[in-house]
């Protein structure tokens, strides 16, 4: 039952890891890193190995697509600028230009 | 079955080498990077197995009643894992500082500027 | 060298670790045996030692200088981080505005928030009875800050988030455990040495030094990931650089322009 388990788990593993190298758009790449990020912990708890599977949970399914995600945007926002277009969209962030105020 | 898990971790490490060498992004290409770290996980947790044993914690386990799994590679890949989580970070940080001062995080258009 | 060429070097690196890896694996002591050498003496020491979590153990007491190195990497990664993404002069914050959010996401995040939040503090509290510790009790408490973002908007997480607060308290962590384990020398013993009483197996108080290490690990990782993450979303949300407002601009630099260049307009 246990192995049983165990292979399934990993198999999910690195059907995971093959698709997020797979995915080659870093939007949808974060997606299925936190979906790797899951079959991780799953697989850390089959192994016996709570703790792991608990900092892998917090670290792979949260921490890690949402800095790709953070960075994605502030990356497309630098290549639109280049791309002679304005950046008019994207939920209200534009606008409002209170200057530069620093902590 | 008794080899599968260390192949498993092989193929992840190889997968995310893949990525890595032929990626166009270089956000797509730090995420392969995560992908090889996992490998490495995969590969102690493995190691340190133990058929019919139990987590190494005897907070409502009476010392010596069941066998346990190494508790060595987990702690050395509890840290790795968060650690790890803080380099994917400073190399995000670069991309964008790149992004920034070239316009692309294509490695092709970058190679393509310096020369 | 032309793609091709590189594709072949590529398959061809990776079909010889491939093999390696191959034969390397027929090697490995076999998946789920019963020799564990180093697990039983860690075990044997954690015991010994009243800490109910051998893992917390392993980390805090019987390899506490690693651990000492590897927080080491996490404090100088979150460096690096800051200052690579820091507010240069040739750009300037925009003031997010007030978004609107689906009351339902609002009300959901609201109640996991707290709840999240004292997962966290449990995890952490408890590393050396329970599985968990500082390492991922840190990251969680990071995490359920960022709830706020979620049920509110940007200014409400920036109110409950001074980074300088969190920055202070990531430097304070890695202080403590340096601290801490030079308390060791002055009590006698080696650098990192428990030199406290074990306490009862299985209480908040046990394995001596483990919980205070654990606690001063809990702190570092909470405040890092919380200025990591500070300036990834200040990036991505606040601040812009002077092309991207006016327009763009000449901003292809081949060379990274040095700020007394430009000036902000």
């Amino acid at each position: 039952m246990n192995d049983v388990l165990i292979v399934l788990a990993l198999s999910l593993v690195a059907a995971a890891a093959t698709a997020a190298v797979l995915a080659r758009d870093p939007v949808r790449q974060s997606t299925v890193l936190a979906l790797l990020g899951l079959a991780l912990a799953l697989l850390f708890a089959v192994l016996q190995a709570p703790d792991v599977a608990l900092s892998q949970l917090a670290v792979g399914s949260v921490l890690t697509p949402l800095m790709v995600l953070l960075s994605v945007r502030k990356v497309r926002r630098k290549g639109r600028a280049d791309g002679r277009e304005r950046d008019t969209g994207s939920a209200g962030q534009t606008g409002s230009a209170g200057e530069g105020e620093r902590r | 079955m008794s080899v599968l898990p260390y192949l498993v971790a092989g193929w992840i490490f190889l997968i995310g080498c893949y990525g890595l060498a032929t990626s166009r992004n270089l956000i797509h290409a730090v995420g392969c990077l995560a992908v090889c770290q996992a490998s490495t996980y995969v590969l102690l947790l493995a190691v340190g197995y133990r058929d019919g044993g139990t987590a190494p914690v005897f907070s409502d386990l009476r010392p010596g009643a069941r066998p346990v799994v190494d508790p060595v590679v987990q702690a050395l890949t509890l840290t790795d894992v968060v650690v790890g989580a803080t380099v994917t970070a400073l190399l995000l940080a670069l991309v964008v500082q790149v992004g920034k001062r070239h316009g692309t995080v294509n490695p092709d258009e970058l190679s393509e500027l310096r020369g | 060298m032309s793609r091709r060429v590189r594709m072949w070097v590529l398959v061809l690196g990776g079909l010889g670790v491939a093999a390696l890896l191959f034969a390397a694996s027929l090697d490995l002591p076999e998946f789920g045996g019963d020799r564990h050498p180093y697990g039983a003496r860690a075990v044997e020491a954690a015991l010994a030692r009243h800490t109910a979590n051998v893992v917390s153990a392993v980390n805090f007491d019987q390899r506490a200088f690693d651990t000492l190195g590897e927080e080491s990497i996490l404090f100088c990664a979150a460096l690096g981080t800051v200052v690579l993404l820091r507010q240069t002069r040739d750009e300037h914050r925009v003031r997010p505005e007030p978004a609107r959010v689906a009351p339902p996401v609002r009300r959901y995040a609201l109640v996991a928030l707290p709840v999240t939040l004292l997962i966290g503090l449990y995890v952490v509290a408890h590393g050396q009875l329970s599985p968990g510790g500082g390492f991922q009790g840190g990251v969680v408490v990071a995490t359920a800050l960022h709830l706020l973002y979620i049920a509110v908007d940007y200014r409400a997480l920036e109110r409950i988030r001074p980074v300088g607060l969190y920055a202070t308290a990531d430097a304070a962590g890695e202080a403590a455990y340096l601290l801490l384990g030079a308390a060791g020398l002055v009590a006698g013993t080696a650098y990192l040495t428990n030199f406290l009483p074990y306490g009862t197996f299985g209480t908040l108080a046990s394995g001596g030094m483990v919980p205070l290490l654990n606690a001063a690990v809990g702190v570092e990782v909470a405040g890092g990931v919380v200025v990591l993450l500070a300036s990834f979303l200040d990036q991505a949300v606040e601040i812009e650089d002077a092309a991207e407002r006016t327009g763009p601009g000449e901003t292809r630099h081949p060379a990274p322009p040095s700020p007394s260049e430009e000036k902000p307009t």
